[in-house]
C-alpha cells in the first residue's frame, strides 16, 4: 500500500470515526482491558449485551482499554445520538438496567453510579470526566487514546492521527529524526533514563549489514502495570513508535518481547500486527518507501532478570537469559552480535507523539533535565488508584494527594522504582519526581511504579518482601547478587522473626554497599537499595524490631498476637465457624476465648470481626 | 553437568509414575508434527517451541524434551538448563484448574501472602504441586498487573479482585459445591 493509498483508508477512518461520534443508534463502551476485568467487566458486558436484546435495543457496544482510574472499574460509558458520552462507574450486572433504562425511556440523564461526561460543554451540572481531580491534573500524551478508541479496530487509531508519524519520518533523515528526538529530551522511560537519541546514535554509525530493534514490554517489576494497560489499550501507538526508532536506526527485523502472563496485551498486539500487515505497514518497501520491517512477538517464560538488555537477548536466542559484561554495549553487539536497540514500550510509544508534535511541543513538559510525560502505576493504600500520566517535575506530594486523593489512614512511605528502588518517607513528599530527584534521594525512577504505603504496611517487612524477589530472580552468574543477597534476606528473615541483634544493621549496610558495587548487572547493582533506603529513612522501625521485638505496624507475624477484646465482643460465633484452626472458642452471646497456642494468624477471624454486621471489632491484632 | 543429568532422571521418573496413574500420553507424535510445522527448527526457537509443547501437554514431559532435543539439536542437559531457569515451565502434570497468587508488591502489601496461605491450607500443596485429587494446580506469581485491584488470586481465566481470607474461602466452599451438585 503506498502513502496515496493509506491517506485514502485514513479519510475513510475519520468519517467512520465521526460517524461513531455522532452515532444514531446508542453507542456503549466499556473498559475491558486486564483491570476491568478482573474488576467484573465480562459479566458486565454479557448483562449488557443480555439487557439490549431483552428491550430490543439497536446498540453498538465496544470493548475499550483501560481509561486510567482502576479505581472505578468496570467503567461503562454510555453515549445517545446527538449527546455526549457519559461515564459510569463500578458497575455490576445487576445495575444494567438502572443505567440504561431511562436513556431508552428518555427520561434524562441517570444519576447512579455517574461520574462525569466526555463532552465539552456543561451538561446539566455534570462534571466533565477529565475534570475529575484524578484526571485534571494529567497530561495524557502516551495515553490520549487509552479508554477512547477500539483497540482491535485499526481505523479508530487511523482517525485519530494514526501512521502520520511514520509518513512523515519517510520524508525525513535518520540524522533529522535523530536530532528531534534530541531536542524533545525523551530518555529511556525503562527506568535507566538514558537518552533515547544518543542510544540510537552508537548503533546506526556502527557499520553492519542488520540492525535489530527490540521492544522491552518484559514489565517484570511487581506493582507496576503501564506497559500492558498501554499495549491493551492502545497497540498501535507501540507498533507505529516501533516503526519510527527501526527507519532510524536502520533495522529490519524487529522482536517484541513480552511477558506470558499478559495474554491480553499478546493477543492485542498480534491482531494489530495482522492489521499493520493488511495495511502494508510491515513487510517489504512500507508506504512505498524502501524501508523494509517486520515485527515477530517472543513470549518472555517467567524471568525478572530478562529486563536487563543482554539477558534479555540472551532469552531471546533461546538461552538462559543470564546478563553479560559489558561494553561491547547492545548497541554496538546485541542480538546475534549486530547492534540492537532496546527501547522501552512508553519510550517507542511516545515516540509519534514526538514527531507528529514537533519536540518543542514535547519539552515544553518536565524539568529542566528531565522532559515530557510519564505514566505511573499508582496502587497501594491510596484513595484513587490506577494508570495515570504526569508530566516529569511534578511532586510525590501532588501525584499522591491531588491525583491519588491521600490515604485513608496516615501516610507512611511511597516506594518507587520496585525491587530496584527504595521507600521515601514524607520528608519526600515535596520531591519533584524526576530522575536526577529519585536518585539524589537513595530511590530510582524505574519503570513507573508507584505503590504508597500506611502506617499498617510494615518498612522491615516490604524490605524482605523485595529482597526475596531479587534473591529468587538473581540468575545467579554472580557471587556478589547470588550469595549476597541471600545473606540480606537471612539477616531481615531473622529481623522480622524478632531475632535480630543490633550489629545486623551495620551489616546489611555494608553487605549492601558490597553488592552494589560489585554486581555484573542492573539487577544485583540496584537490589540493595530498598534496603539501605528503609534503613536511611526508617531506621526506628528496624530497631524496635530487634531491641523491643515490637512490629510497629503490626505485620510481622512472630511479633504480632491475636487477642479478643472482651468488653467489646458480642459472642455472634462469627469468628469460631471461620477459624480453621478451633482456636477460638465461647458459648453463644459470652465473650469468646482465643487460645495463642492453637493460633496460626490466618487473619479469617479478624477480617469477621471487621466487615460482619453483628460482630463487634472485638479481635485485635498487636504487637 | 553430572548434576542436571541426575536430576533429568529424578523428573522422568516421578513423570513416568504421575502419567502412568493418569494414563496420560504425553506428546504423541503426531501431535508433535503440527507443533514443528510452525516454527523453523533453529535453535532460537526453543523457548517458543518449549511454550508451545507445554499449552498442548500441559507440561514438560521428559518424552516431548526428548523429541524437541533431537529435532533442534540441542542437547537434554542444555534444555532442562533452559526450561529450569524460567518460571512458566513445569515438568508434572498440571491440575484441572489452575490457581494463581498474586504476590506482587501491591498485592504483598495488601496481604498476599494470607491468600496464599489459605490455598496451601485448603489444598494441602505447596505452589508448583497439584493437588491429591488432581483438581488444581497452585501457583505463586509475581505480578499479574491488576495492582489496583489488589489482592487478586485467578482460577483459570478468572479474575478475582479484592480478595480478602473470607472471600476466598467462600470462593472455594463454593467450587467445592458446585461440583457435588452437578
Amino acid at each position: 500500500m503506498s502513502a496515496k493509498t493509506i491517506s485514502k483508508r485514513r479519510k475513510s477512518a475519520e468519517g467512520k470515526w465521526e460517524k461513531l461520534q455522532n452515532s444514531t443508534r446508542p453507542v456503549i463502551y466499556i473498559g475491558a482491558g486486564s483491570c476491568g476485568r478482573a474488576a467484573g467487566a465480562t459479566k458486565v458486558i454479557e448483562a449488557i449485551k443480555g439487557h439490549l436484546k431483552e428491550k430490543k435495543v439497536d446498540a453498538k457496544v465496544i470493548e475499550v482499554g483501560c481509561i486510567g482510574p482502576c479505581y472505578l472499574e468496570p467503567l461503562v460509558d454510555i453515549q445517545m445520538p446527538g449527546k455526549p458520552r457519559v461515564s459510569y462507574s463500578n458497575i455490576a450486572p445487576e445495575h444494567t438496567a438502572r443505567i440504561l433504562d431511562p436513556f431508552f425511556k428518555d427520561n434524562g440523564i441517570p444519576r447512579f453510579h455517574l461520574v462525569g461526561h466526555f463532552g465539552g460543554e456543561e451538561l446539566d451540572g455534570i462534571p466533565r470526566f477529565y475534570d475529575q481531580p484524578m484526571l485534571a491534573p494529567q497530561v495524557r500524551i502516551v495515553l490520549r487514546n487509552c479508554g477512547i478508541i477500539d483497540p482491535e479496530d485499526v481505523d479508530h487509531y487511523l482517525a485519530r492521527d494514526g501512521y502520520k508519524a511514520i509518513e512523515k519520518c519517510l520524508s525525513m533523515s535518520w540524522k533529522e529524526i535523530i536530532e528531534t528526538v534530541k531536542d524533545s529530551g525523551l530518555r529511556g522511560r525503562g527506568g535507566a533514563g538514558f537518552p533515547t537519541w544518543r542510544k540510537w546514535l552508537f548503533c546506526r554509525e556502527t557499520k553492519s549489514d542488520q540492525r535489530f530493534l527490540i521492544c522491552n514490554a518484559d514489565e517484570g517489576d511487581p506493582g507496576a502495570f503501564m506497559n500492558r494497560s498501554l499495549i491493551e489499550g492502545d497497540p498501535h501507538a507501540l507498533l507505529e513508535g516501533m516503526l519510527i526508532a527501526a527507519y532510524t536506526i536502520g533495522a529490519s527485523k524487529g522482536f517484541i518481547y513480552i511477558r506470558a502472563e499478559y495474554p491480553l496485551a499478546i493477543e492485542r498486539l498480534k491482531h494489530a500486527i495482522a492489521r499493520m500487515r493488511e495495511l502494508g505497514l510491515l513487510g517489504d518497501n512500507i508506504l512505498g518507501s524502501d524501508f523494509c520491517f517486520d515485527i515477530k512477538i517472543k513470549e518472555g517464560a517467567g524471568a525478572f532478570v530478562c529486563g536487563e538488555e543482554t539477558a534479555l537477548i540472551a532469552s531471546i536466542e533461546g538461552k538462559r537469559g543470564m546478563p553479560r559484561t559489558r561494553p561491547p554495549f547492545p548497541a554496538v553487539s546485541g542480538l546475534r552480535d549486530k547492534p540492537t536497540i532496546i527501547n522501552n514500550v512508553e519510550t517507542l510509544a511516545t515516540l509519534p507523539n514526538i514527531i507528529r508534535n514537533g519536540a518543542e511541543w514535547y519539552n515544553q513538559f518536565g524539568t529542566e533535565t528531565s522532559k515530557g510525560t510519564k505514566t505511573f502505576s499508582l496502587v497501594g493504600k491510596v484513595r484513587r488508584t490506577g494508570l495515570i500520566e504526569v508530566p516529569l517535575g511534578m511532586t510525590l506530594r501532588e501525584v499522591i494527594y491531588d491525583i491519588g486523593g491521600g490515604l485513608v489512614k496516615d501516610f507512611k512511605a511511597v516506594q518507587t522504582g520496585g525491587p530496584s528502588g527504595g521507600c521515601l518517607g514524607e520528608e519526600f513528599l515535596d520531591t519533584p519526581i524526576d530522575y536526577e530527584n529519585l536518585a539524589a534521594a537513595g530511590s530510582i525512577m524505574g519503570s513507573g511504579g508507584l505503590i504508597v504505603v500506611d502506617k499498617d504496611t510494615c518498612i522491615v517487612d516490604t524490605a524482605k518482601y523485595f529482597l526475596s524477589f531479587t534473591q529468587a530472580e538473581s540468575c545467579g552468574k554472580c557471587v556478589p547478587c547470588r550469595v549476597g543477597t541471600k545473606h540480606l534476606v537471612q539477616i531481615l528473615e531473622r529481623i522480622c522473626k524478632g531475632k535480630g541483634e543490633l550489629e545486623d544493621i551495620a551489616k546489611l549496610e555494608k553487605l549492601g554497599n558490597a553488592i552494589k558495587g560489585g554486581a555484573l548487572c542492573g539487577l544485583g547493582q540496584t537490589a540493595p537499595n530498598p534496603v539501605l533506603s528503609s534503613l536511611r529513612y526508617f531506621r526506628d522501625e528496624f530497631l524496635s524490631h530487634i531491641k523491643d521485638k515490637r512490629c510497629p505496624a503490626a505485620v510481622c507475624r512472630d511479633l504480632v498476637v491475636y487477642r479478643i477484646i472482651k468488653e467489646k465482643c458480642t459472642g455472634c460465633q462469627r469468628c469460631v465457624q471461620v477459624c480453621p484452626t478451633q482456636a477460638i472458642s465461647g458459648p453463644r452471646s459470652e465473650p469468646h476465648n482465643l487460645d495463642e497456642e492453637k493460633c496460626i494468624k490466618c487473619r479469617s477471624c479478624y477480617e469477621v470481626c471487621r466487615f460482619d454486621a453483628i460482630a463487634g471489632d472485638a479481635i485485635v491484632i498487636e504487637s | 553437568m553430572a548434576v542436571i543429568g541426575a536430576d533429568n532422571l529424578r523428573i522422568e521418573r516421578k513423570q513416568n509414575i504421575l502419567a502412568s496413574t493418569k494414563g496420560l500420553m504425553p506428546m504423541a507424535k503426531n501431535v508433535f508434527t503440527k507443533v514443528m510445522q510452525d516454527f523453523a527448527g533453529e535453535a532460537e526457537d526453543l523457548i517458543p517451541v518449549l511454550q508451545r509443547v507445554q499449552e498442548t501437554d500441559g507440561y514438560l514431559s521428559a518424552n516431548a524434551v526428548r523429541r524437541v532435543s533431537r529435532w533442534l539439536k540441542v542437547s537434554e542437559n542444555e534444555i532442562y538448563g533452559v526450561t529450569t531457569f524460567y518460571a512458566q515451565f513445569r515438568f508434572t502434570p498440571p491440575g484441572r484448574h489452575h490457581i494463581k497468587a498474586c504476590l506482587g508488591t501491591a498485592c504483598h502489601v495488601q496481604g498476599g501472602e494470607q491468600m496464599l496461605d489459605v490455598l496451601e491450607r485448603r489444598l494441602e500443596i505447596k505452589p508448583g504441586e497439584t493437588s491429591a485429587d488432581g483438581e488444581y494446580d497452585l501457583e505463586r506469581v509475581a505480578c499479574l498487573g491488576c495492582c489496583a485491584l489488589a489482592p487478586v488470586v485467578t482460577i483459570d481465566d478468572m479474575i478475582y479482585s479484592r480478595m480478602s481470607v473470607l472471600k476466598l474461602q467462600r470462593l472455594l466452599d463454593e467450587r467445592e459445591d458446585n461440583k457435588q451438585t452437578p
